[in-house]
């Protein structure tokens, strides 16, 4: 068996194809996995003919073939279906139902990607695995401690996602692209000549290829034998009083305004979902101002932890732009409050809070009710 | 890297015997067998010949063998063909009788098997109705090697007047077969399984026995199977029969044995004695087939898991499921498959490599933990 082994883990993507090449052309002995996560023929409600942003089809999996071959790399297609069932979907799922809003990325990158799927690769004989993220990995000479920072290309950087890394995962974990910018990418994918070169990037989630995952959730509950008019009810003001009635809380997120279907003359915002009264909470816009609150399952990446009251900069969803913030330690290790020095609009539960000091990604946690 | 191949029960290799016979007929003698002329004469003594030469591999009459594309197609025929009301079959078949019985339209009873994975007769007898029109049992199963007793069952169906069929795609070429002793109406064979090329099967169809053609067209292959016949392909299926090359179970038990000497906790899936002579079906505890499969290919040795679905991606397989293993043994589970051009050093480099492996994984596998 092979010393040094570098598994690229391969969705089909110009990202990950890209990663092959480069790896392969740097000298590495690679082999290329592909994850089968979800099999989209699975619920025809939502069902997409879209082209691009469809994990796991058919055409994904040819795609990544293709490139493989054309590196001239052994290539698998591995089954992580039942694990991303219970790892991702089902949680996605019932936080929806629990009124919050869950990033599944995540999920899936602390609990399959990172995980069950890593152990997959070093069981085959790969000591480590690369993949196409967005993100670069140091490692501090004298700590010893890996550390992540912000890809070069910051449009496209993906940290946010990657808050749950452990530094085991982080020793054995390759981000290739992470000092390049995605227009270098495209032009690697070319010279390299990969099939993929010119392939659209995937937008949504990958097993919500429409992007509708209130209709998801429903198609899902139906498939499991599941009332979805279980969450059915009023939607409120913040005083309490009956505005309208909704058609299930999964059908909300905290800042949406479209689909609530009130005949009001003010512009209304979801200011909170209720899962036990099952009720959806509307406001103004100023309603969904919020400074504080508090995250737990807290990961710290690039610092061992926190002691003292420290700043940061705090980004609470993926396009949010990081902003100035007190974090405190409480007497739970995991738990951090979150104080920002300027309220920030729709702070979501169920999203991720990622701490920055500048490019480097302290660590993160999941934002509470 | 040298590779060697232990995967015989997917497809072998075309001999070079049989390709011998394949290629002039593809180049030489390509008349179209329903021709008048010399080409058309050549090309139908090749057909007839081929006819011949499996009739007697299997004990039965030349115009009892129908040449169609494969295996898959011949269980389709025999199922959609006799237009059964009801059938009975068992719940290790493969694909192509499973999903086809469930097409049909009939009234289908799965028959369970034990953890041996063997049929036992009187499950079958309790099942027959009156309307009950067909059963299909596999002589050999592809996963686990059994052999099931298919006489037994056939008597059964004929005192029933019930058609009988077997799938006998792994059997035929690697144990001795005749239909006539076996007592089925229908059986199907598939050339890829025996050193020929893909894309030939043949369906077995006792005189007598009314079946219904699936495709529409010339008056080919007894009006049971219309197309220009395969001539080639036939004749590749044939030489394959009449050079058929019996394994004993020498290197199997070698390679069995060498690995549940060398490493605990592996049990050996199904009947140890009722086995074609080439499989065997191991269970590694507290390891993903799926990562052994993986890993034995990067070294070099070619060996499956379960059935592979239509993206390349391993599930469970369905075999594993019905004799009574849990969904984690299932997956913690291996077929090696021999053929004739294996070796004692390949099996031994095998047992070397299965043994790296599997102490490998085992150490990653939190699930593992030692019962020695």
């Amino acid at each position: 068996m092979s010393e040094n082994l570098l598994a690229v883990a391969m969705s089909g993507g110009v990202d990950s194809s890209v990663v092959a090449g480069l790896m392969h052309r740097r000298g590495r002995k690679i082999v290329g996995l592909t994850m089968q996560l979800w099999n989209q023929r699975r619920l025809p409600e939502v069902q997409s003919d879209a082209a691009t942003g469809r994990c796991c089809s058919l055409d994904d999996v040819y795609d990544a073939r293709m490139v493989a071959q054309h590196i001239g790399i052994p290539y698998y297609v591995v089954n992580f279906e039942d694990r991303f069932e219970e790892q991702v979907v089902k949680p996605f799922v019932n936080e929806y139902l629990a009124g919050r809003t869950p990033i599944p990325c995540t999920l899936c990158n602390n609990f399959i990607k990172f995980d069950e799927f890593l152990e997959m690769a070093e069981g085959v004989g790969a000591q480590q695995m690369a993949t196409g993220h967005y993100a670069q990995i140091t490692q501090d000479a004298v700590s010893g401690r890996y550390q992540m920072r912000k890809s070069v290309d910051t449009t496209k950087d993906q940290t946010y996602f990657l808050f749950g890394l452990k530094q085991d995962q982080m020793a054995r974990t390759l981000f290739p692209l992470g000092g390049f910018n995605k227009t270098e990418v495209r032009a690697l994918a070319h010279e390299l000549g990969l099939p993929t070169a010119d392939k659209g990037d995937s937008q949504e989630i990958c097993f919500v290829p429409n992007g509708d995952y209130a209709a998801f959730i429903d198609a899902y509950f139906k498939e499991q034998g599941i009332d979805t008019g279980a969450t059915r009810g009023e939607i409120v003001n913040q005083e309490g009083r009956v505005l309208g009635e909704h058609a299930g809380v999964h059908h909300f997120t905290v800042g949406q305004r479209k689909g609530l279907r009130l005949s009001v003359p003010e512009p209304l915002y979801v200011i909170s979902t209720e899962p036990a009264t099952q009720r959806v909470v509307v406001g103004a816009n100023d309603g969904l101002l919020k400074a504080s609150f508090f995250t737990h399952d807290v990961n710290w990446i690039s610092i061992p932890g926190i002691h003292t009251p420290t700043r940061a900069h705090v980004r609470i969803r993926n396009k949010h732009i990081p902003a100035p913030a007190t974090l405190t330690p409480t007497p739970d290790p995991q738990r951090v409050n979150v104080h920002f020095d300027e309220p920030q609009r729709a702070v979501t539960p169920g999203q991720g809070a990622v701490f920055y000091d500048g490019d480097l990604v302290l660590g993160g946690g999941w934002i509470e009710n | 890297m040298n590779r060697f191949y232990f995967d015989h029960n997917a497809t072998t290799p075309v001999s070079p015997e049989v390709l011998d016979v394949y290629l002039p007929v593809l180049m030489e003698d390509y008349g179209n067998a329903s021709s008048i002329h010399h080409y058309g004469q050549i090309a139908k003594q090749k057909l007839e010949t081929a006819r011949r030469q499996t009739a007697q591999l299997i004990g039965c009459g030349p115009r009892e063998v129908v040449f169609l594309s494969g295996g898959t197609e011949a269980n389709n025929l025999a199922i959609f063909g006799t237009k059964p009301r009801h059938i009975i079959t068992t719940a290790i078949e493969h694909p192509s009788v499973l999903n086809t019985c469930a097409q049909q339209g009939a009234d289908v009873t799965y028959v369970p098997v034990g953890s041996s994975g063997l049929v036992d007769p009187d499950d079958i007898r309790r099942a027959i109705r009156p309307d009950t029109g067909l059963i299909s049992v596999m002589h050999v199963n592809n996963e686990i090697g059994t052999i099931q007793p298919i006489s037994e069952i056939a008597g059964l169906a004929r005192a029933a007047g019930v058609l009988m069929h077997s799938d006998g795609v792994q059997a035929a070429g690697r144990i001795p077969v005749n239909v006539n002793e076996l007592g089925v109406d229908l059986y199907s064979m598939s050339a890829h399984k025996m050193y020929a090329p893909k894309g030939t099967g043949a369906l077995y169809v006792r005189k007598g026995t009314p079946l219904e053609p699936m495709l529409y067209g010339g008056r080919h292959e007894q009006q049971r199977r219309a197309g220009t016949e395969n001539v080639a392909g036939a004749a590749a299926l044939g030489a394959a029969c009449a050079m058929v090359e019996w394994m004993d179970g020498g290197l199997r038990d070698r390679l069995e044995q060498g690995i549940v000497d060398r490493i605990p906790d592996v049990t050996v899936n199904g009947d140890y004695r009722f086995r074609s002579p080439n499989t065997t079906n191991l269970c590694f505890d507290g390891v993903e087939g799926e990562s052994l499969v993986i890993a034995l290919d990067l070294r070099g040795f070619a060996v499956s898991t379960g059935s592979a679905c239509s993206s390349g991606a391993v599930e469970p397989s369905h075999v594993l499921i019905a004799i009574g293993l849990p969904a984690q043994k299932a997956k913690s589970s291996l077929r090696f498959s021999l053929g004739r051009a294996n070796t004692v050093e390949q099996v031994d480099g095998l047992i070397e490599a299965v043994c790296a492996s599997v102490a490998h994984l085992r150490r990653l596998s939190p699930a593992y933990i030692s019962h020695v």
